[in-house]
């Protein structure tokens, strides 16, 4: 190829991306009736009304106690869906697994169920418990669980097979049991990766238990909402601030373990 | 030999920091989920009850599926509504976080700047995406830009992490040869630096595209959003009927799962590893 | 009675690949047996079948005057507490330590509830570290196994094996990752562990020399099908020729500049 046809075909095909992403923001634009210039001014409005009013009053802080008490129920639920659903995503990917499962006709069933579980969003469970178990904390606990057990499921099933299959191979020759097998050198494999996973999954959840919560009427997100609602910004602020803390603090406790335990 | 063993029972792992914040990690999250359970706001609701309704609930919506109220076409334009959502916002979410990790990669920036705009970005990614949707819906009303731009917002956040942190994953030989040849900041980014992370960055891209779709049913169904997640949203909350739900359910799980599968391709051909 | 006897063992997978053919010997206890073939001759699948990580299609083995074929469950598990295995890829759990890695070989002695625990008795903790300080690895003892040299971890694998109390070891190309000092160190533990303990040793080599050195008897595979099976003086050139074919020559090359030398 000619320096110059190889320069042109570059450009070209640049160009063609830069065409191509342009149609489809151009496409969105109109579908979604995105109003640019509205948009555009709201950003730098949106911060101005944020700066006096966006800012916790001294009603906001004397309701304090109640925002973090609504805040612990939030991170409590996210904690125990994930820890739950790490543990049981954890058994079906053993069944997932190529080099775990028990039978080779239990993993596409595992596979698929978790697919199923992790590919419908957190948003469209919890509308669906709304009808059986409603305005409660279930309807969160159970919404972040299965998200949780689909995304811990298909991980797990990468790291199990990453390990392969020696170490397994050489526990079944000294004559060691399935469950032997599985927990002196399967389990303690994967463990470091699971816990990291599984932090992981404690972060994203305190987030989207934020969002369930504005569906279900319970934690952080419905105090949020209702604040919001009753115009009452300087409590609402509280909220965000409190949350972000929450937020940040779990972070870089999750990472300080990360870099210890991997 | 035999006095060199210990004579007190013998440990089986060795007592170092790894195994010791491992097991503490452990039963914290035993206690806290213990705990969680205890105090969870059951609204005196019985859960076996509940769980049986569950049940058949799933049923209904997996099994009886069908429209009501919405036409086929309708369904499919609400759904490439929650789409262009996930995709504007991830464009524009995009071609902002690119400018900005440039700030936030330590080996194209002094560390004061990184340090900043990390911060700066690990606030913003603390707050969640409902939450900046309605923050901006205080000025624009709830709707499509209040969503559009708490989600611009959002993503800009994760991706910048993202493409931050792929570019100090950059061999340094490269940007050396390149300042050595006497290369500016900016023709080192676009000769050096976009080239080789090109396709990682892409694939960033798509993941967060992949959460922006599901963002974008929630933000429907929680803020206005409009699209899918409104209608579901009101199948659920309005009509109470499970079996339209149901026809939602499959699209959006139809549509995530090809999302994903397409990752997947993606990812096997880039080779990233996890998201942030 | 020998130890291990082979009666026209044969292993297809699917209708085509026939990895082993009508294979017949037997092993005396106590022998140091070298199993040599260029790679792809079927040794793997032959130590496999052994202890039954393979299923043979067709055959039979006894060892022990056991046989290995129709064992099921706790026999099954039982017959392979009494065979060590070794391995190229010396297979530990990385994250573990030796010790633990070590005790592995316990394992098959458990019940489900003690092997899911991983409950050993002081007894066999103190035996698995006798090993270790036979084997040299007494100082490594609560290290992790990702930190040891190939050497190490290869020695490991024999503790492991050597807790087992076995009867036999089976080791597949236990050298093949190994630089050329350790696998001496390793060769010569092999026979050390075959001549003091009297345990039976069956090694995988694609090195002749190295089998010819250390073996009291080899036996030379090709393609499923034993060719050769006898005293390593009695193996002649034309032998060695017909076991690795093509290979053949440089091996030969390599042998006469090891005598010369």
């Amino acid at each position: 190829m000619q320096p110059d046809t190889f320069f042109r075909r570059r450009r070209l095909q640049s160009l063609l991306f830069f065409v191509v992403i342009l149609s489809v923001t151009y496409g969105s634009i109109v579908l979604t009736q995105f109003d640019v210039v509205r948009g555009l001014l709201a950003v730098p409005q949106a911060f101005a009304w944020a700066v006096v009013n966006f800012i916790p009053d001294e009603r906001a802080w004397s309701r304090l106690p109640n925002i973090l008490s609504k805040l612990q129920e939030t991170v409590l639920v996210a904690i125990a869906s994930s820890t739950i659903a790490a543990v049981l995503g954890l058994g079906l990917a053993l069944f997932g697994a190529n080099t775990t499962r028990p039978h080779p006709w239990f993993s596409l069933p595992a596979r698929a169920i978790a697919s199923v579980f992790r590919n419908i969003d957190v948003s469209v469970w919890a509308l669906i418990l709304l009808f059986s178990f409603g305005q409660s904390g279930f309807t969160g606990f159970f919404a972040l669980f299965f998200v949780t057990l689909g995304f811990i499921t298909r991980v797990m099933i990468e790291t199990i097979d990453e390990v392969g299959v020696e170490p397994i191979e050489a526990l079944r020759a000294t004559g060691a049991s399935y469950g032997a097998i599985i927990s002196q050198s399967v389990i303690p494999s994967c463990l470091p990766q699971l816990i990291s996973w599984l932090l992981y999954m404690i972060e994203t959840n305190i987030r989207s238990a934020t969002l369930v919560g504005i569906l279900t009427g319970t934690g952080i997100g419905f105090l949020f909402d209702l604040y919001f609602k009753n115009f009452n910004y300087g409590s609402a602020s509280l909220v965000v601030l409190v949350t972000v803390a929450a937020v940040l603090l779990i972070e870089t406790v999750s990472n300080a373990i990360r870099r210890i335990i991997l | 030999m035999e006095a060199s063993l210990p004579s007190r029972r013998i440990r089986l792992r060795p007592r170092n920091r790894a195994n010791t914040v491992l097991q503490v990690t452990l039963i914290t999250l035993v206690l806290l989920t213990a705990y969680g359970l205890v105090t969870l706001d059951t609204r005196n609701i019985d859960v076996f009850a509940a769980l049986g309704n569950m049940f058949n609930d799933f049923r209904i919506v997996f099994l009886e599926a069908r429209l009501e109220r919405l036409s086929w076409f309708e369904l499919f334009r609400e759904l490439m509504i929650t789409v262009g959502l996930g995709l504007l916002t991830t464009v524009t979410g995009g071609i902002i976080a690119f400018f900005l990790s440039l700030f936030a990669a330590q080996n194209l920036t002094p560390r004061q700047v990184t340090d900043t705009v990390k911060a700066l970005m690990a606030f913003i990614r603390a707050v969640p995406t409902v939450l900046w949707v309605l923050f901006f819906a205080v000025t624009t009303g709830l709707g499509s830009v209040a969503a559009i731009l708490g989600m611009t917002f959002h993503s800009i956040s994760y991706l910048v992490k993202a493409y931050a942190e792929t570019f100090e994953e950059l061999d340094s030989g490269i940007l050396e040869a390149l300042r050595a040849s006497g290369a500016n900041w900016w023709q080192t980014v676009f000769q050096a630096v976009v080239p080789s992370t090109a396709s990682a960055l892409l694939s960033w891209t798509f993941v967060r595209f992949e959460i922006n779709f599901s963002v974008a049913i929630a933000m429907g169904a929680t803020a206005g959003a409009g699209g899918i997640g409104f209608d579901m949203f009101m199948a659920s909350a309005f009509y109470l009927d499970l079996r339209e739900l149901g026809v939602f359910t499959y699209a959006v799980l139809i549509f995530a799962i090809l999302l994903e599968w397409t990752a997947t391709r993606l990812k096997e051909t880039v080779g990233i590893k996890r998201p942030v | 009675m020998s130890l291990l006897e082979l009666h026209s063992v044969t292993k297809r997978y699917g209708a085509e690949t026939l990895a082993l053919n009508s294979i017949t010997f037997s092993v005396q206890s106590g022998e140091f047996v070298a199993i040599i073939g260029p790679s792809g001759a079927g040794k793997s699948t032959l130590l496999r079948c052994i202890n039954r990580l393979i299923d043979v299609s067709e055959g039979d083995i006894l060892f022990n005057g056991v046989s290995v074929p129709k064992l099921r469950g706790k026999e099954l598990r039982h017959h392979r507490t009494q065979i060590g295995m070794i391995f190229q890829h010396y297979n530990l759990v990385n994250r573990l330590s030796v010790l633990e890695n070590v005790l592995h070989g316990r394992l098959g002695y458990k019940n489900t509830l003690q092997g899911i625990l991983g409950l050993y008795s002081e007894q066999e903790k103190r035996e698995a570290v006798r090993i270790l300080e036979t084997l040299g690895l007494y100082e490594q003892m609560y290290k992790r196994c990702d930190q040891l040299s190939g050497g190490q971890k290869q020695r490991v694998g024999i503790a492991r094996a050597l807790v087992q109390q076995p009867k036999m070891l089976l080791c597949d190309e236990p050298i093949a990752s190994l630089d050329p000092s350790s696998a001496k160190v390793i060769m010569d533990t092999l026979r050390e562990i075959n001549r003091t303990m009297g345990i039976t040793v069956l090694v995988n080599l694609h090195q002749v020399d190295v089998a010819l050195h250390y073996a009291e008897r080899i036996i030379g595979i090709n393609r499923g099908q034993v060719i050769y099976d006898g005293p390593p003086h009695a193996l002649s050139n034309a032998q060695i020729y017909q076991i690795y074919g093509s290979e053949a020559g440089e091996l030969i090359l390599d042998l006469k500049e090891r005598y010369a030398a």
